[in-house]
């Protein structure tokens, strides 16, 4: 029974010549784009359009895992991939279906906004003749003051009225209308702002090791990924630089993270240089950026010494392995080990690196090969040692936490044994070189990212949200009230009143009274039924059927 | 008061087998009923005052009278015991809750197994709120305690969790205004299918159709009632969760630095979103009928569904806190 104010399409143009055939056939697009049919099919396309992207791996998600597929289905994936299965929510036909949809929406909106602002300066309409005819009709005697007073009840109950002569007309509930008007404008907005979000937003993700000398300078070198929307240029980026000063976490006897929290020292071009405290769920904001916590672990501190007697020291974070106790894993190298200082040569073949598993938390007995705690507890490194070329001035670029297995293979690097090392511990080497394990610096790893969209998202989301309450809740309806000469006091129902007890001003006169509802509305029955006694001064008998209107009573109104 | 939380679970799920019975037996003493008296367009509005005055159905001879009389009073009492049973059920479950929630010292969301509790116990409380307000509804209790029979054994049997305090990612103030909202909107969502399936059961019985499923509306309440209750709900629950969804976007900038990832259980919202606007559009279009409407708003409750169970359990991305490994 809902009442929708569709659009009655006009009807369609006989065509007649050939440029007005196209135009017909244009407008029918047109018309067939914006109906309420095309709108419900493209929701559902978008939908099912939806699903690949939940149950195929996703780049921008997970992109291992997509490496994984190709590895898995190397028949398949290709496939997929052509067709943009990886990155869904980008494809062809995924933005197909939802800039459609927008058109089509906004082909729906605009006609609808217009006749809104339209019907929102015009007044109520004309009582019809036969009040009677409409689904709600009542007569009563009229209250004192007549019919600018019945308008001042409808007033103070905000309805809109408008007083013809001997007739109120009465509007209300176009809260509805613009509510569904708000809604839908709001999910264009929305749009806006995620495009503008990807135009002008860039995000990277770094690694960040705890130390002055490691601190980084936002700049695009800076990450290991950047991406920069298409209106960003590398200069855009505001010139913050960030150190990480301390990592604290805390952990419960299970292994399960309870607590993070990373203090970083920040210098921001044109202020103060400050310290902050950021952690999951409170992000550090900085002008222009916000800063992440995505992840943290441990970067052992290696000292070699070489045969000649030279130490060189590196802190290299070793990558978490995804299990609880933090195992992780990792690679130091030595590229400059063992030049004699005397002539200035590099001996190609005794390049050393050092591979391993450091373990936070080492169990008490071998294998070495899993921590039992993500604190250090009782930290390892269970190192293996390469020797010889470790193809890194071959300028083939190869990945900072992993061995060149191309060299192992080809002979070029080779294995000079494995040890587990304690904190403070020192191996000798089988060439008499030392290697020292002195401990660990925190790192923790960061998404940086600027969003300009953000704001835009969350205010229109928040419109969104109230124009769909207003339209689903908003309900329009109209009342007419018709102040009836004296005299033809035998009406329908004029029985009912009581004329005598009528106020001296109204003698005997009556107020035919009817009701529309415009919209599904199942309890105007009672609305209308109020507002007459309100009207006819009846306030008791108002809240009388209030209370004794418990809900089930109502079952007849349906 | 874990072990309490426990227990209580499992009485819980005895007492809403209970009214599922209780209910089974007045739908069963009803069709006996409609058997015997050959009035059965009285039946509603029987049902319609909750079992006062309006129960007496002209004998069609003066012993079948008797016989009906003595049925009628039966099936009152089967109901009434079914909606007490529901009630007292009900009661159960939320202390099931709050000593759950006691026992972790949180709120009881943390994982699948409390999730699905909490949704259903939302769910068999709103029924009771609508039971209140529109007792004629009562015997789509038997659908209802059927599906809160199912979740809750399903949350007790398969996704049991023992507790645990929250990953540092989930102990957010917007962890709380997300999920509970979430878990709200779940529940009236997962209340409003059972008038949608019975609706639909219902208005084919209605339009003559007298095959498996449809017989089994017989004694429903009418078509037009189930389906505005299932509008009504489904308009209740569709706000709700689209702020909870907005929430979700707040809080997963703040944790994970973008407002939407398009990760698995992002990405199923967001289908059950688009599917529930769907229904409320095709419900508010004249040309479609109620039935391919009431037809999406199911599919959207299975879409909640696969959010629910399914993306915990098959894919993997940042809200997989299912607790099942
Ligand atoms: C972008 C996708 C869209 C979404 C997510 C969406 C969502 C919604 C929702 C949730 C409602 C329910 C609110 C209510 O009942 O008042 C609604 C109502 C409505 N929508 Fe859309 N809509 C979309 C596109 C469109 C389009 C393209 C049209 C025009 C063809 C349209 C026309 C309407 C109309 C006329 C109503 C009012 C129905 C009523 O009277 O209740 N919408 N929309």
């Amino acid at each position: 029974m809902t009442v929708v104010d569709e659009r009655p399409a006009p009807p369609a143009e006989v065509p007649r010549r050939r440029p007005g055939r196209v135009l017909a056939l244009l407008r029918n697009s047109w018309r067939q784009l914006t109906s309420m049919r095309t709108a419900l099919v493209l929701l559902f396309l978008l939908a099912v359009a939806a699903i690949p992207g939940s149950v195929l791996p996703q780049r921008g998600v997970n992109p291992e895992d997509v490496r994984d597929y190709f590895t898995a289905h190397p028949d398949l994936a290709p496939v997929l991939d052509r067709i943009g299965a990886f990155e869904a929510f980008g494809s062809v036909w995924f933005s197909a279906i939802y800039l459609l949809l927008f058109t089509s929406l906004i082909g729906c909106i605009t006609p609808r906004l217009r006749d809104h602002f339209r019907a929102l300066r015009t007044k109520p309409p004309l009582a019809p003749k036969r009040l009677d005819r409409l689904p709600q009709h009542a007569v009563l005697p009229t209250p004192a003051g007549g019919a600018a007073a019945i308008a001042e009840t409808l007033r103070r109950r905000r309805w809109r009225v408008v007083v013809r002569g001997d007739e109120v007309s009465a509007e209300k509930g176009y809260l509805k209308e613009t509510g569904n008007l708000l809604f839908h404008s709001s999910m264009l907005v929305v749009l806006v702002g995620v495009a503008l979000g990807s135009w002008y937003g860039w995000s990277g993700n770094r690694l960040l090791v705890a130390g002055e000398e490691n601190a980084f300078c936002n700049t695009r070198q800076q990450y290991a990924e950047a991406k920069l929307g298409p209106r960003v240029g590398s200069e855009d980026l505001p010139g913050f630089c960030v150190r990480l000063d301390e990592f604290q976490a805390r952990f419960l006897e299970s292994g399960q993270p309870e607590f993070f929290n990373a203090t970083v020292t920040v210098d921001e071009p044109g202020g103060e240089r400050r310290q902050a405290d950021f952690s999951v769920n409170s992000p550090l904001r900085l002008d222009g950026a916000s800063v992440y916590l995505l992840g943290h672990g441990y970067a052992p501190v290696i000292r070699y010494t070489d045969r000649y007697g030279r130490s060189q020291t590196s802190t290299v974070p070793f990558l978490t392995t995804g299990d609880p106790g933090l195992t992780s894993e990792g690679l130091a190298a030595f590229p400059d080990a063992n030049v004699d200082p005397a002539t200035g040569r590099r001996d190609p073949d005794l390049q050393m690196a050092f591979t391993g598993l450091y373990l936070p938390t080492a169990p008490q007995a071998a294998p070495f090969v899993r921590s039992e705690y993500p604190t250090e507890r009782n930290p390892a490194l269970n190192l293996t040692a390469y020797r010889g070329n470790l193809g890194l001035d071959a300028g083939i670029p190869g990945s900072v936490y992993e061995l060149d297995q191309r060299q192992v293979r080809a002979g070029r690097v080779k294995e000079a044994g494995a040890k587990l090392l304690k904190q403070g511990e020192t191996w000798t080497l089988d060439d008499g070189t030392k290697v020292e394990f002195l401990g660990t610096e925190p790192y923790v790893t960061l998404s940086v990212r600027y969003d300009p969209g953000q704001a835009l998202l969350l205010v229109s989301s928040g419109f969104l949200l109230v124009g769909l309450m207003g339209s689903l809740f908003g309900r329009r309806r109209r009342v007419f009230f018709r102040v009836l000469p004296a005299g033809a006091g035998d009406a329908p129902g004029a029985g009912a009143a009581d004329p005598a007890g009528g106020s001296p001003t109204s003698g005997s006169s009556l107020v035919e009274a009817g009701g529309l509802p415009r919209t599904d509305h199942p309890g105007f029955a009672d609305e209308f039924a109020q507002l007459v006694a309100a009207v006819s001064g009846d306030e008791r008998a108002d809240a009388e059927r209030a209370e004794s209107d418990p809900a089930g009573a109502r079952e007849g109104a349906e | 008061m874990s072990a309490l939380s426990d227990q209580l679970v499992t009485f819980a799920i005895l007492v809403y087998l209970v009214a599922m019975i209780s209910h089974a037996v007045e739908y069963a003493l009803g069709n006996a009923r409609a058997r015997t008296v050959a009035a059965p367009a009285r039946e509603l509005v029987g049902a319609g005052v909750g079992g006062s005055g309006g129960l007496t159905p002209q004998p069609p001879a003066a012993t079948g009278a008797a016989a009906a009389e003595r049925t009628a009073r039966r099936a009152r009492l089967a109901g009434l015991t079914a909606v007490v049973a529901t009630a007292i059920g009900a009661l159960l479950h939320l202390g099931a809750l709050v000593t759950r929630g006691l026992a972790a010292d949180r709120m009881p969301w943390g994982n699948m197994y409390e999730f699905v509790l909490t949704v259903s116990w939302i769910g068999v409380t709103a029924w009771l709120v609508v039971l209140w307000k529109r007792p004629s509804l009562r015997r789509l209790g038997l659908f209802l305690t059927l599906v809160m029979v199912l979740l809750v054994a399903t949350a007790e049997l398969v996704l049991y969790t023992p507790i645990v305090p929250l990953v540092p990612a989930l102990n957010s103030y917007w962890f709380v205004v997300h999920v509970s909202t979430i878990v709200f909107s779940s529940g009236i969502l997962l209340l409003g299918v059972v008038p949608a399936v019975a609706y639909l059961m219902r208005a084919g019985h209605e339009q003559g159709k007298r095959s498996f499923p449809y017989t089994l509306a017989k004694r429903m309440p009418a078509a037009a009632a189930l389906e505005r209750l299932t509008f009504v709900l489904h308009a209740f629950a569709f706000p709700i969760f689209t702020f909870a969804v907005i929430a979700g976007a707040i809080w997963a900038e703040a944790a994970w630095g973008r407002p939407w990832g398009w990760d698995p259980k992002e990405t199923w919202a967001f289908i059950s979103w688009v599917v529930y606007a769907g229904y409320l559009h095709a419900r508010a279009t004249p040309s479609v009928k109620r039935n391919v409407a009431t037809w999406l708003a199911v599919l959207g409750f299975l879409t909640v569904l696969m959010n629910l169970f399914g993306v915990n359990i098959f894919f993997e991305g940042l809200h997989s806190y299912g607790g099942l490994d």
